[in-house]
């Protein structure tokens, strides 16, 4: 099959997709232009709400019902598409254009094995039955499955996400589309399963010889493998052109600020005078999992010790699993380690009770991932932030005078106050969050995985926001994170974790800089935007 | 997102308007029914035997017709609702406190405790409570007050399993770390914090409850069983009325059908509670 | 695997367990039997007498146990008002429930996931209206107003009387009992086959299929239909304890001849030993069906295979 024409492969044009009245907009994208050329890569890059998984959607041709397209046009491989949801897109779909999602697992059906449900594919496209399993097979290898025979018997919930996620893509390029689909297809994986999906995605571009669209949020991952990039930003596109040109001269400020999120390297000068506020001395922690018969014990926590240095933030950089949330609790006390010491400002807190606690919690504080769980429900925002001041004893009045200082400080109006928490968006969640820990005024923040569930350009702006309260009230931070990103943003000391262990702890400039074990440097180099070295 | 919630807010279905307006009259007629006869509801006669209703060949002296002991149907369903009602929300209500209580003990202490509840579920599961109340009936003589018991008993599983249920999911929440990190009291987080959260899963499987409470007071009585001559409920009206279906339909069918309206509004409302208070169970999606 | 094999079947074992203390312990201080037994105005002497042939003179634990040997060797006690075993009194009365019970199970199953498919595939428009109606309908009409209007319209505009014994003998006998016994579950299945399927249906890999080009119909068949049809095992094993509820009910409605009808009349005469068997006949017959629809898991989602 030759595919050295110049007719592009997708080419779409002047597309406008209405909202269903009452949105917070009408439309859901505006005036969209795209062309891929053959074997080229375009990424797509935009945050939650810009509208680009709705071109995704358009291009497949499974548009939801309550999304019309007011106008424009799609075509592939220069012929218009027919009508959204029409049976004769089934025909497009697999053999034209093919698409991966972001999480594989829950995009394969949970009761089939794999196999026999990439052999559907074959079969419903009218390939002879004898010639499926075959096929599938060859297939399996061409992902890089260490065992495809195991592959094709397994179910989907036996896979890790790796896996799941190369068994979708075998499943997308089966027959050989000329244009495939990737939206968001390594957000859930860790970095360096992410390194190896992005890689394999590559690979299998140029043997299938076949166009992409990737859709992202991060330009680490365009800087790796995009060609062309198009930046969208509530519908509309703000900027668009090649790789080298958007990611070293940016025109469009939002272009601009999402780029400095993938910096990469520490900016916060070595500082020697260091007089420790907070430490951990072999802190241990076993989880006993199940009951009777299938009970196990899970390390989570072993032998970690590290120093916080009072004004500056210490990152602790793991994947998932690497026991970093375990380490957090039992930094805060809200988790009994089995053995080792917690010491704030040099006095064990590991065996503290009744008062002698109390003292603490009010002098170390939490920020926790999730901005949705974290508030509770039925609290209004000046409650939520005065409950802790009431806690230790503050008269109610003045708790909430100091609840509405602290609630501008934070970046909030003081009409917020009122309000309940489904009534903000993620990113102010997160500010009454930090509003709330912060009224104590503690001498210590602990922020676990704080800004992970946001937006890139949101997790930008609560960053700064850290930095910028930390500078002016004082308090040291354990900022506890998966993304070396937000690592590299806001550390001065780093401390890698792996399996429950620490695997190398130092200055942030430094360890980036000169990772001196073999899993940091991995890290690293998995991260997005490495292999074409650094951009702008 | 301002429009849908306005509609949500006042669009009330035709259905649930009509629901809640029967459940009204229904209570006005259990509370106040009696003082439309002027009849009392066990005074007999022998004169006035199984006369038909209004409409089909009765006088207004008995408007809904007589029983084979010539007491006045009206009255008697007037007092067959009142005691229906009241078992019904006394029952429904007992079960409710009982189990929610132990669902909330078994999440909040885990442990033996949990494994003990957890357990007591699991046998009253494995016995429909009909027949647990049929084999109690069995040995010890039937009483208001232990029938009234006996109901309270059914359904206190599903609220012991949905609280437990509730409460270890709410634990699980941010809210509950971050507010333990600020150095509050479990005293504190469980009363401000858990159960204000989780209330709303008891509050919805009262009105799913409630109309199952219903039919098995009525079906009980109905197996004469339940509630006992002198007293009286809608379906000890029907059990006495059942011999005469064929030429006495009036003593069956009235409470029969009130019944019926009466377990229909009080789901169809429920339903729509539980629609609004919770999303996750929503039928219409 | 294994491990939630063993925790199963030590889950319903236990159960079994506690429901055949706590009948004993009830039994045991519902009263004393001795003096039920004996004639109304017999001595003190008589009584004392029954007591010990009863063995009830002896400690608590001693008869406790001895009752569970008896259990166990199959000795389920004697009607008081017959003298013949409990055991062969039910056996000689199942057939007639088991009839009824299977038929309204298989009315009710079909009935209910065809119109809880249907309803869910029209989501919206009239039909789906019309099923959840039907669905709430179900839920609230009680079986005994269900059966007598049968039984009225039955004889008024067909004379034929459904409510006697002979009536169990043709077709419409057959099916106007099961119809009323499996009306309620009918209204659940249908409800919850709708909500299972719709859930399903907006499950992501069921756009992923749509992506991979299947076609609607094979959709549906080949991968909506049956995750939908998983969490209905368990609803089926649920409501086995409404049809055995509704079966105490509808039979005595129909006079229909069963395990049912027998119960509310040996509760109705005070034969305990009869009642005590039907009781935990009731019990192990639910506990065991749990037991079933458990396993039958480990054979129809891989997933529970897995732990």
């Amino acid at each position: 099959m030759s595919r050295t024409s110049d007719i592009p492969v997708l080419t779409v044009r002047d597309l406008t997709i209405a909202l269903p009245s009452g949105a917070d907009r009408d439309f859901a994208v505006t005036d969209i232009d795209l062309t891929i050329a053959p074997g080229q890569t375009l990424c797509l890059v935009g945050e939650s709400g810009s509208g680009k998984s709705v071109v995704a959607q358009a291009v497949m041709g499974m548009l939801a019902p309550v999304l019309r397209v007011q106008s424009g046009e799609i075509a592939l491989q220069g012929v218009s598409n027919p009508p959204q949801r029409s049976p004769e897109y089934n025909k497009l779909r697999g053999p034209q254009v093919a698409m991966v999602f972001q999480d594989a697992i829950s995009s394969l059906n949970p009761i089939q094995r794999v196999g026999h449900q990439l052999e559907e594919i074959l079969q419903v496209h009218g390939v002879p039955r004898q010639q499926c399993r075959g096929r599938v097979m060859e297939m399996l290898a061409a992902v890089m499955l260490p065992d495809p025979q195991r592959a094709y018997r397994s179910y989907p919930h036996e896979m890790s996400g790796g896996q799941a996620q190369r068994i979708v893509i075998a499943g997308a390029l089966l027959l050989n589309p000329s244009l495939l689909i990737a939206d968001e297809p390594t957000t859930a994986l860790d970095v360096t399963t992410q390194a190896e999906i992005l890689e394999l995605i590559e690979k299998l571009k140029v043997q299938f010889n076949t166009s992409v669209l990737f859709i992202t949020h991060d330009f680490g991952v365009v800087a790796d493998i995009a060609d062309q990039v198009v930046v969208m930003k509530d519908g509309q596109i703000v900027e668009a052109g090649s790789a080298p040109d958007v990611l070293q001269n940016p025109q469009h400020e939002y272009t601009k600020r999402l780029l400095a999120a993938s910096d990469l390297q520490g900016n916060r000068p070595v500082q020697l005078h260091a007089e420790p506020i907070f430490e951990a001395r072999d802190l241990s922690l076993t989880y006993t999992r199940g009951m009777f018969f299938n009970r196990t014990q899970v390390p989570a926590v072993r032998n970690v010790s590290l120093s916080l240095v009072k004004g500056q933030t210490l990152a602790v950089v793991g994947e998932s699993g690497s026991g970093k949330s375990s380490l957090s609790k039992c930094l805060l006390r809200l988790q009994d380690v089995d053995s080792g010491q917690v010491l704030f400002k040099g006095q064990d807190i590991t065996r503290r009770s009744g008062a002698e606690l109390q003292a603490f919690r009010a002098k170390v504080q939490v920020v926790l991932q999730d901005p949705f769980g974290a508030l509770d429900p039925r609290f209004k925002t000046i409650d939520a932030i005065a409950e802790g001041l009431i806690i230790h004893g503050v008269p109610k009045v003045e708790a909430h005078a100091r609840a509405l200082e602290m609630l501008q400080l934070v970046g909030l109006k003081p009409q917020a106050a009122d309000r309940y928490p489904q009534e903000f968006s993620g990113g102010q969640r997160q500010r009454i969050c930090i509003a709330r820990a912060l009224v104590l005024q503690p001498e210590v923040l602990i922020a676990d995985e704080a800004v992970s569930a946001l937006d890139v350009s949101i997790q930008v702006q609560v960053l700064e926001l850290f930095a910028d309260l930390q500078k002016r009230l004082g308090f040291s931070m354990v900022f506890i994170t998966h993304d070396l990103h937000v690592a590299a943003a806001i550390s001065d000391q780093v401390l890698v974790m792996q399996h429950g262990r620490v695997v190398e702890q130092g200055p942030t400039v430094e360890v980036f800089a000169n990772p001196a074990e073999d899993y940091t440097r991995a890290l690293l180099e998995s991260a997005p935007g490495q292999k074409r070295g650094r951009v702008a | 997102m301002d429009t849908n919630t306005q509609n949500r807010r006042s669009g009330m279905p035709m259905a649930v308007r009509l629901a809640l307006i029967f459940i009204a009259l229904f209570v006005l007629f259990a509370l106040f029914g009696q003082w439309l006869s002027p009849h009392e509801f066990r005074a007999t006669s022998l004169f006035d035997r199984l006369k038909p209703p209004v409409g089909f060949g009765g006088t207004w002296e008995y408007p809904l017709g007589t029983d084979a002991r010539g007491r006045d149907l009206l009255v008697r369903l007037a007092v067959g609702a009142q005691i229906t009602l009241i078992v019904a929300v006394v029952g429904t209500l007992i079960g409710a406190v009982l189990g929610s209580l132990l669902g909330i003990l078994a999440a909040a202490r885990r442990g033996f405790a949990e494994t003990l509840v957890v357990g007591a579920v699991d046998v009253q599961a494995s016995l429909p409570i009909i027949v647990v109340a049929l084999f109690v009936l069995a040995m010890f003589d039937s009483s208001f007050t232990l029938f009234l018991l006996l109901i309270g008993l059914s359904g206190w599983e599903v609220y012991a399993r949905l609280m437990r249920g509730a409460v270890l999911t709410a634990k699980e929440q941010g809210y509950v770390t971050a507010v333990r990190a600020l150095g509050a009291s479990p005293y504190r987080i469980y009363l401000r914090h858990i159960l204000p959260n989780v209330i709303s899963v008891g509050l919805v499987q009262f009105t799913v409850n409630l109309p199952l409470t219903v039919l098995l007071e009525t079906a009980l009585s109905f197996l004469g069983l339940g509630v006992q001559s002198p007293l009286t409920s809608l379906g000890q009206i029907m059990s006495e009325g059942r011999d005469r279906l064929l030429t006495s339909w009036w003593l069956t069918l009235f409470p029969g059908v009130i019944i019926f309206l009466l377990a229909l509004s009080i789901s169809l409302v429920g339903d729509w509670v539980r629609d609004k208070f919770d999303p996750t169970l929503r039928t219409e999606n | 695997m294994i491990g939630f094999i063993f925790s199963k079947v030590a889950r319903a074992v236990i159960t079994l367990l506690v429901t055949v203390t706590l009948v004993f312990i009830f039994i045991r201080f519902s009263g004393d039997p001795a003096a039920a037994l004996a004639p109304p105005d017999a001595p003190q002497e008589v009584i004392d007498q029954y007591r010990r042939a009863l063995g009830l003179d002896q400690p608590f634990w001693v008869q406790y146990t001895g009752y569970l040997n008896r259990l166990a060797h199959g000795d389920f006690g004697y009607s008081i008002h017959s003298g013949r075993p409990s055991l062969q009194i039910f056996l000689d009365r199942l057939p007639a429930t088991l009839r009824l019970g299977g038929i309204a199970l298989v009315i009710s199953l079909v009935a209910g996931l065809g119109l809880g498919a249907v309803a869910a595939l029209n989501r919206g428009r009239p039909v789906d209206r019309a099923v959840m109606g039907f669905s709430v309908f179900a839920f609230a009409m009680p079986n005994f107003l269900f059966g007598l209007v049968v039984i009225l319209t039955g004889s008024l505009m067909f004379q034929v009387y459904l409510g006697g014994q002979g009536a169990s003998g043709s077709i419409f006998g057959v099916v106007a009992p099961a119809l009323t016994l499996g009306l309620a579950s009918m209204g659940s299945y249908a409800r919850f086959t709708r909500s299972s399927l719709l859930e399903t249906i907006n499950k992501p890999f069921m756009l992923a299929a749509e992506a991979r080009g299947i076609p609607y119909k094979r959709r549906l068949l080949r991968h909506a239909l049956p995750n939908a049809a998983i969490p209905l095992v368990t609803l089926v094993g649920l409501s086995l304890g409404s049809l055995i509820a509704g079966s105490v009910v509808t039979e005595q409605v129909f006079a229909w001849p069963g395990v049912g009808q027998l119960l509310v009349r040996s509760v109705a005469t005070r034969d305990i030993a009869t009642v005590q068997f039907l009781v935990l006949a009731i019990a192990a017959t639910m506990v065991i069906a749990n037991l079933i629809v458990d396993l039958l898991y480990l054979v129809i989602d891989p997933r529970i295979r897995a732990r």
